[in-house]
């Protein structure tokens, strides 16, 4: 029953369609009357066909265009004498090329493909090009402007022409301005040239700085021109320059932030209780981890697990945490040398942890879908999406932390103790519990920004080795017992890596840099920004 | 004399040396005299494995000299230890000559394949044992001088100076990785013929470096337990104990440091020039940071401060990694792990402390 229901329907559909062809019956008899030299062997017919098409400029035609070009067009015989083909599974669908109207499961042997030379490809290109831009949607008119740009054509510069009267959005306006100006730059006489160029000037999309370069290459160029194109052509390539700055800025700050996450539970492990923590970079992969049990146990919900995993991961980090410090740490007090050598081993314990009972292998986690993508600047410089909330997000963490220390009783009570042990116990202050709720909050911290770096790397057993000596130098470059310091620490050497990567490479870049601290540390022992006072000595 | 005097009251030394100098002896014979079908032959290959284990125990000294008695947690060793391989390795490079794949007389195999017209500056000289045998001590050991002038001028100590040493590794291997420095990059030295115009494939060779590798521990370790025992000795463990007493009453505390602490990075080349030829390669994995880290734990089982601890502490845990990685190898992690975290908590003193502590109650 519902099939027949559907079938009737349909009928009623392809009733209405046909009534609105009829009202514009001029247009549609040249569409129609084109069908069948597509289906023609012979290929100058095929080429006069697509021509007609394309002259009629017809929004209708784009289903026609679009299936030749893909080649999910096919001739047949009968009326229409071809049709677009679905297939779905087993089953091959036949769609009327015009009026969208299922036709019907057709057998695979009695249609036959259309096929295109490379000459009709390129210059359906074009035509769909042109013919989208009397799409009514603006989005869709923008992204044909722009393929008009890479492809200009004359038949494309005509349509140009007659739509750039009609268009009201100005984005769309404008691109299909600079499309011209690229258009006029290769056909165009030298008064159109040099206007072109005027428009093309400051212009930072790669086709316009494509096109005046192929300008320059040509012979027997208008020396006027030549110049105003040499001119544009500076001014382009130096708003680019300025577009590579910024990008490597934006790559600089984003390095920064994942070192400043990696690094800020480090410095109050190191900087409040004086502890090495040599599985920090293992507390960022447990955190890594979490975010990858959370996307396996519920699928449905890939959007919203990064804000599951993130107090997940806090929790399942710090509680490790507080067991490694309740078990371990809590022995060792006033000898950080030894810290480093236990917490070492736990880190070795911790990976082999997860190497047996997860995988050896990496896990692949997820980006949720809002992660991917990009934020467009300008046409030459995206920001990632994924790097900037990362950025975002270690400020937000960051300030989180910063209020915990100043504005809690525990922050008090943290720092009671680290400037001043046995006074802030003589004071009332449970030192012991205060230690270790200090490292489960930086074992907590380190899970969180592990769930940031799921999102950036390979999350495997060995990945939090790779971020550990970067965090220490980063805790010590800031100096130790300063949050503060740590920011400005991660976000400097970040920023100074990635600004030295173009020319030196990036292995270099990081060998300088290490090599840069070691000398830091000569002249400044304490760091960027030293622990004055009493809590500076011992 | 003064050597003798030196190893006076060291029970522990005196003992680690007589079973050195017997297994030094024997072992040697066991492998080239007693034919193979007697149980009581010693394979090459145990004898590479204990030759190897002896470079490591080389190295373990030269680490509990600056830890046990200097107060320094060198997260570093391993660069040195690597860096005397790799001058060793530049030279058996060499001698390798046109019998490398490609038959090139002067330029080893990965310099052909990347096409180097020449060979570098810095690879002249080491076609002679002695310049390279030389550099296997002197680079580490320029390098620990100026690292540790630097760094203890400036009064760098404690973590800080652990911290730094790490990341002194790691941006020499980092920087080893790379193919432009000329030193192989990621796949590093191998493929070694022979050393001073013998096979190194040969038994007798086997035996020989063996032999070289127990006297050089017995020569380490008498020169470092001179050196503790002398007045230098002394101040060095004044300035582990209370480093700004001692520069108080005057001693010059960085110049003392700078001098153990190169003599350290000496030791640790000559271990690392004795390694390479035993197993056959040399690549930037050596300058990883867990390696010298695991060494430290080498020590630190042994007993800090007593050398002869460092010692027993590196052929045990090592022959522990063998054992365990052949029969259970995922759960040699674990064992490590756990030997790090029980060692500083329940054994701060490692087996040596252990036997002092009996011999006492």
């Amino acid at each position: 029953m519902p099939r027949s229901h559907c079938r009737i329907s349909r009928a009623i559909t392809a009733i209405a369609l046909l009534g609105l062809l009829w009202l514009g019956a001029a247009a549609a008899d040249t569409l129609e009357d084109a069908l069948p030299g597509l289906a023609d062997r012979a290929l100058p017919v095929k080429k006069q066909a697509v021509a007609a098409i394309v002259a009629a400029g017809e929004v209708r035609a784009l289903p026609i265009l679009e299936g030749l070009l893909v080649g999910d067009l096919y001739a047949r015989e009968g009326d229409p004498p071809v049709v677009l083909v679905r297939s779905a599974g087993s089953v091959v669908r036949s769609i009327h090329p015009i009026t969208g109207a299922d036709l019907g499961e057709v057998d695979r042997a009695s249609i036959k493909k259309i096929t295109l030379t490379n000459a009709l490809r390129t210059e359906l290109r074009g035509a769909i090009a042109a013919l989208s831009l009397g799409s009514p949607d603006p989005q869709v008119r923008l992204h044909s402007a722009r393929a008009l740009m890479q492809d200009p054509n004359p038949a494309a510069v005509a349509a140009l022409r007659a739509r750039l009267g009609q268009e009201r959005d100005t984005r769309v306006r404008a691109t299909l301005d600079l499309a011209m100006a690229v258009a006029d730059l290769q056909v165009g006489t030298a008064e159109s040239q040099r206007a072109a160029i005027a428009h093309l000037d400051g212009s930072l999309y790669p086709e316009a700085r494509n096109a005046l370069a192929t300008l320059l290459a040509t012979d027997a160029l208008d020396p006027a021109v030549a110049v105003a194109a040499r001119q544009a052509l500076a001014g382009i390539d130096a708003r680019v320059a300025w577009n590579a700055r910024a990008e490597t800025l934006f790559f600089g700050l984003s390095l920064g932030s994942v070192l400043v996450l990696a690094a800020i539970g480090l410095a109050i492990t190191f900087g409040v209780m004086g502890v090495i923590n040599m599985a920090h970079g293992e507390l960022m992969m447990l955190g890594a981890y979490t975010t990858y049990l959370v996307q396996q146990a519920m699928p449905g919900l890939l959007d919203y697990s990064l804000f599951i995993a993130i107090p997940a991961a806090f929790i399942v980090a710090g509680l490790f945490g507080v067991a490694i410090e309740r078990t371990v740490i809590r022995f060792l007090y006033g000898r950080p040398l030894e810290t480093l050598l236990a917490t070492f081993g736990i880190s070795l314990i911790l990976q082999q942890l997860v190497r047996t009972t997860v995988s050896a292998q990496n896990v692949t986690v997820e980006n949720p879908s809002w992660m991917s993508g990009s934020w467009q600047l300008n046409p030459g410089l995206a920001l990632t999406f994924n790097r900037l909330y990362i950025l975002v997000f270690a400020m937000l963490v960051f300030l989180a932390l910063l209020l915990i220390l100043k504005r809690t009783a525990l922050g008090l009570q943290v720092r009671a103790v680290s400037q001043n042990r046995a006074m802030a116990r003589a004071m009332g202050v449970r030192s012991a519990r205060v230690d270790a709720l200090t490292f489960g909050l930086g074992a907590g911290i380190a899970g969180v920004a592990g769930v940031a770096l799921s999102q950036l790397t390979n999350v495997g057993p060995n990945m939090g080795q790779a971020y550990i000596i970067d965090s220490f130098m980063v805790v010590v470059f800031g100096g130790v017992g300063n949050l503060w310091g740590t920011l400005i620490g991660g976000t400097v050497l970040g920023v100074a890596n990635k600004f030295m990567e173009p020319w030196a490479g990036a292995v270099l870049a990081k060998i300088l840099v290490l090599v840069f601290i070691i000398l830091f540390i000569q002249k400044r022992p304490r760091g960027l920004f030293p622990q004055r006072g009493r809590a500076a000595e011992g | 004399m003064r050597i003798v005097k030196a190893l006076r009251g060291d029970t522990g030394g005196q003992v680690m040396l007589a079973v050195l100098l017997a297994v030094g002896i024997l072992v040697p014979i066991l492998s080239l005299a007693v034919p193979a079908a007697s149980p009581w032959h010693v394979s090459t290959y145990t004898v590479t494995l204990l030759g190897k284990y002896l470079t490591y125990a080389l190295l373990a000294v030269a680490v509990d000299l600056v830890w046990g008695y200097l107060g320094i947690l060198s997260l570093g060793h391993g660069a040195f230890f690597a860096l005397g391989g790799y001058a060793m390795g530049m030279y058996l490079m060499r001698q390798v000559g046109d019998r490398g794949v490609y038959g090139n007389p002067t330029l080893p195999d990965f310099m052909v394949f990347l096409n180097w017209p020449e060979l570098p500056w810095f690879w002249h000289g080491f076609d002679r044992f002695w310049f390279a045998a030389l550099m296997a001590i002197l680079v580490p050991g320029v390098l620990a001088y100026c690292f540790g002038y630097l760094a203890f001028r400036s009064r760098v100590t404690g973590v800080y100076l652990s911290i730094i040493t790490q990341a002194l590794t790691y941006a020499l291997m980092l920087a080893f990785f790379r193919n432009e420095m000329g030193f192989g990059g990621n796949n590093g030295l191998t493929d070694f013929k022979d050393i001073l115009g013998v096979s190194l494939q040969a038994d007798g060779t086997r035996a020989g470096l063996f032999i070289a590798s127990a006297l050089a521990l017995a020569l380490g370790y008498l020169a470092s337990r001179y050196i503790v025992s002398s007045r230098l000795g002394r101040v060095a463990v004044a300035i582990r104990d209370a480093e700004s007493r001692t520069r108080f009453i005057g001693y010059r505390v960085e110049r003392a440091k700078a001098a153990i602490f190169t003599f350290s990075a000496m030791l640790a080349g000559v271990a690392g020039a004795l390694y390479v030829p035993q197993v056959g390669i040399i690549n930037p994995g050596e300058f990883s940071p867990l390696n010298s880290i695991e060494l430290v734990i080498w020590v630190a089982v042994g007993g800090r401060a007593t050398l002869y601890g460092a010692v027993a502490g590196a052929l045990l845990v090592n022959y522990g990694k063998t054992v365990f990685t052949g029969i259970f190898p995922d759960a040699w992690l674990f064992a490590l792990g756990g030997l790090f975290v029980l060692v500083t908590l329940f054994l701060p003193r490692g087996i040596a402390g252990l036997m002092t502590l009996r011999r006492a109650g």
